[in-house]
C-alpha cells in the first residue's frame, strides 16, 4: 500500500524582504535579494516551496578584530581594510551578502566619528556588488548617530540596518523610513517581546516588508535550543497568520560559534576536542544547519568554510521533492 | 475567535428603517463600528419585516461591501435570499444557517460549495433544540456526514449547538460546552464551532457580564467563532485575553489592541 504523505495546509506565508538595490532600483549593488515568503515549514518541499533561498552574509569588522587563529588565517591579510575584507568574501568566498559591524564607533575601541563610518560603509559600496547588512557597535547613543548618518548617506541603498532594540529603536527605524532602508528588530532571546518590538516599529509607519527579526541566539547549549524553539514559534505563528510574527529571521551564527571555548579554543589546551582546523568550522556549519530547519533567512556566519557548507546544505534542503 | 458582528439586522430599528429606505448609511456606519471594534466578519439579516427578502438582502450586501472587505454572513432562513446574496458578494462569505433536517442539507452544503462559502450548521432539526449535549452531537454528527457527501472542506463547516438564554434553559449552558469539546472529536480536521452569543443572556440583567463569561467558558472548550456584539469592548477584550491564556496566539504587550487590529 502506497504510503500517504500527510501534507499541512496554511492559511498564510513569511513575508518577504528585498535586500539590496541595483542602479534600476535606485542603488549601486549589481543584484538584489529576497529573503523570506515561506508558504510552510522550513524545507517541506511538499507542502510548499523554498520561495527564496537562505542568504549567507560573512562578517567584516572594522577594526582589526580579536579572532581565533582558525579565522585570523583567513582574513590576516585584509583586515585593515574593510574594503579588501568585503572584496575577499565576495569574491573569493562566495558570500551572497556583506555583513559590516562597526566595531570602531564605539567611544571604548576607537570612537571613530560618524563621518568616518559613513566613508568606510561607501568604500565597502564601491568594492563590492552584494546588499549589505551593517550594523553599529552596540552602544546605543552612539549608534544612533552614526546609524542616522550612514542611513542617509546610503539613501536609495536597501540597505538592511541594526540594530533597532525594545530601549532604543525610534531614531533608527526613521532613519530607515526616511532614507528607504529595512531594519533589524533585535529582541533578547524573547518571542514576546520581539512580538511587541515589531508591533512597535509597525506603528512607527515603517512597512512590516523592510523588517528582519534578530531573535538572538546562542551558540551551544541551552542559548541554541532556546533559539530554536522561538523561531520554531514564530514560523508557526507566520504561517497561522499572525502578521506580527512574520518577518524573515536573522540569525548571528558567526558571532555566537566563536565566543565559545568549544569552537575556538587551541588544539593544544583541550587535545581531546581534535584539531582546531575542523572544530570551529564544523561547529559553525553545524549551528548554521540547524538555525536553517528552525527557519533562519539570513546567516551571518565568519569562516569562510563554514559558509561554503552551508551554502551546500541549503542547494541540498531547497532542491524539490518527488512527493 | 472569529467574531461575527450581529448588529446589521432587521431585527433593529434602524436597520429596519434603513432596508425600508435604502438608506445605506446607519448599515455602512454599523460596519465600520464593528470592524473598529474587532469583528472579523458581520452577520447581515433582513429581519421579519421586510417583505422581498431576496431584494433586500442583494441590497444588504452590496450597500456593506462597499465599506468593508469583511467576510459576510448571509443570515435568513430562505435560501433563495442567500443565494441572491452570494451571487452578488464579491467579500468572502459565509452561509447563515441549514439545521440537520435533511431537505435543507440537501440545499445548503451544495450552496456553499458552488460559492466558496462556509456554512454554519445547527444541531437542531424542526423539532427544535435539543435538551442534552449526545442528541446535539447526533445532529452535529449528521452535518459533518454531510460535508464529505457534498465535498465542502471541513474547516469550512461552524457547527452552532444552540444557546439558551440563562433566565429560560438554564441547564443548557453545560450541555452546550460539552457539545462543542466533543465536535472537536467529529472528524480530523476538525468542523470548527460557532455560537449566536448574544442568545445567552436575552432577557436578563447584566447581559455583557454573562455574554463573555459565557464567551470564556465556550473558548476553553474549543468554541472557534461567535456571533456577538463587536461594539462591547469588554467582550473583545476577554476575547483577546482568552486566546492569549488558550495558547492560541502568541502573548505580547499590546495583545488586545493586535486582536481589534488583524
Amino acid at each position: 500500500m502506497a504510503v500517504e504523505i500527510l501534507k499541512d495546509r496554511n492559511p498564510s506565508r513569511v513575508g518577504e524582504v528585498v535586500l539590496g538595490a541595483t542602479r534600476e532600483e535606485g542603488g549601486t549593488r549589481a543584484y538584489s535579494l529576497r529573503v523570506g515568503g515561506d508558504p510552510a515549514l522550513p524545507f517541506h518541499q511538499f507542502e510548499g516551496e523554498t520561495v527564496n533561498r537562505p542568504a549567507v552574509a560573512l562578517e567584516v569588522v572594522d577594526t582589526v578584530p580579536e579572532w581565533p587563529e582558525e579565522l585570523a588565517r583567513c582574513y590576516r591579510d585584509v583586515w585593515q581594510d574593510p574594503a579588501q575584507w568585503a572584496k575577499k568574501c565576495v569574491e573569493e568566498y562566495r558570500a551572497d551578502l556583506v555583513y559590516l559591524r562597526l566595531e570602531g564607533a564605539d567611544p571604548e575601541k576607537g570612537n571613530r566619528s560618524p563621518e568616518e563610518c559613513v566613508a568606510t560603509v561607501k568604500q565597502v559600496l564601491a568594492a563590492v556588488g552584494a546588499p549589505l547588512v551593517v550594523v553599529g557597535c552596540g552602544v546605543a547613543e552612539k549608534d544612533n548617530q552614526v546609524m542616522e548618518a550612514i542611513a542617509e548617506a546610503a539613501a536609495g541603498e536597501k540597505l538592511l540596518l541594526g540594530n533597532a532594540e525594545p530601549d532604543n529603536y525610534r531614531t533608527l527605524v526613521a532613519a530607515c523610513m526616511v532614507h528607504g532602508h529595512s531594519v533589524i528588530a533585535k529582541s533578547p532571546l524573547d518571542i514576546n517581546i520581539c512580538k511587541q518590538l515589531n508591533i512597535l516599529v509597525t506603528d512607527m509607519n515603517l512597512q512590516s516588508n523592510r523588517i528582519v527579526i534578530d531573535p538572538s541566539i546562542g551558540g551551544l547549549g541551552y542559548g541554541i535550543e532556546y533559539a530554536f524553539s522561538i523561531m520554531e514559534r514564530l514560523r508557526l505563528g507566520a504561517l497561522q497568520g499572525d502578521r506580527m510574527l512574520a518577518m524573515p529571521v536573522l540569525c548571528t551564527v558567526g558571532q555566537e560559534t566563536w565566543r565559545h571555548k568549544e569552537a575556538a579554543a587551541p588544539e593544544a589546551e583541550y587535545p581531546e576536542w581534535g584539531a582546531e582546523a575542523e572544530r570551529g568550522v564544523m561547529w559553525e556549519a553545524t549551528a548554521a544547519a540547524a538555525l536553517l530547519q528552525a527557519g533562519a533567512h539570513i546567516l551571518l556566519m565568519r569562516h569562510p568554510r563554514a559558509a561554503t557548507l552551508t551554502k551546500a546544505l541549503i542547494d541540498e534542503l531547497a532542491r524539490p521533492t518527488d512527493f | 475567535m472569529l467574531i461575527i458582528g450581529e448588529r446589521i439586522n432587521g431585527m433593529f430599528a434602524d436597520i429596519r428603517e434603513a432596508l425600508q429606505k435604502r438608506d445605506p448609511r446607519p448599515v455602512q456606519e454599523w460596519a465600520r463600528k464593528q470592524e473598529e471594534g474587532g469583528a472579523r466578519a458581520l452577520d447581515l439579516n433582513v429581519g421579519p419585516a421586510v417583505e422581498d427578502k431576496i431584494e433586500a438582502m442583494k441590497w444588504l450586501v452590496e450597500a456593506t461591501q462597499e465599506v468593508t472587505g469583511l467576510m459576510l454572513c448571509l443570515d435568513s432562513t430562505n435560501f433563495d435570499a442567500i443565494e441572491a446574496g452570494l451571487e452578488v458578494c464579491r467579500n468572502p462569505a459565509m452561509i447563515n444557517s441549514t439545521n440537520a433536517e435533511r431537505d435543507r442539507i440537501e440545499r445548503a452544503f451544495p450552496l456553499a460549495v458552488k460559492y466558496g462559502a462556509k456554512l454554519i450548521g445547527l444541531t437542531m432539526d424542526r423539532k427544535g433544540i435539543p435538551k442534552d449535549a449526545d442528541t446535539r452531537l447526533a445532529f452535529a454528527m449528521e452535518l459533518v456526514a454531510a460535508a464529505d457527501e457534498f465535498g465542502l472542506p471541513m474547516e469550512d463547516l461552524y457547527l452552532d449547538p444552540l444557546i439558551l438564554p440563562a433566565n429560560v434553559g438554564q441547564d443548557h449552558g453545560p450541555e452546550v460546552l460539552k457539545t462543542l469539546q466533543q465536535i472537536k472529536l467529529l472528524a480530523s480536521p476538525p468542523p470548527r464551532t460557532v455560537l449566536g452569543l448574544s442568545n445567552v443572556s436575552q432577557g436578563c440583567q447584566d447581559r455583557s457580564l454573562l455574554n463573555r463569561t459565557f464567551l470564556a467558558l465556550a473558548m476553553a472548550c474549543g468554541l472557534d467563532a461567535a456571533i456577538a456584539d463587536a461594539c462591547d469592548p469588554l467582550l473583545t477584550e476577554v476575547a483577546a485575553a482568552a486566546e492569549v491564556l488558550l495558547n492560541q496566539t502568541i502573548y505580547c504587550d499590546s495583545y488586545v489592541k493586535m486582536f481589534r487590529a488583524r
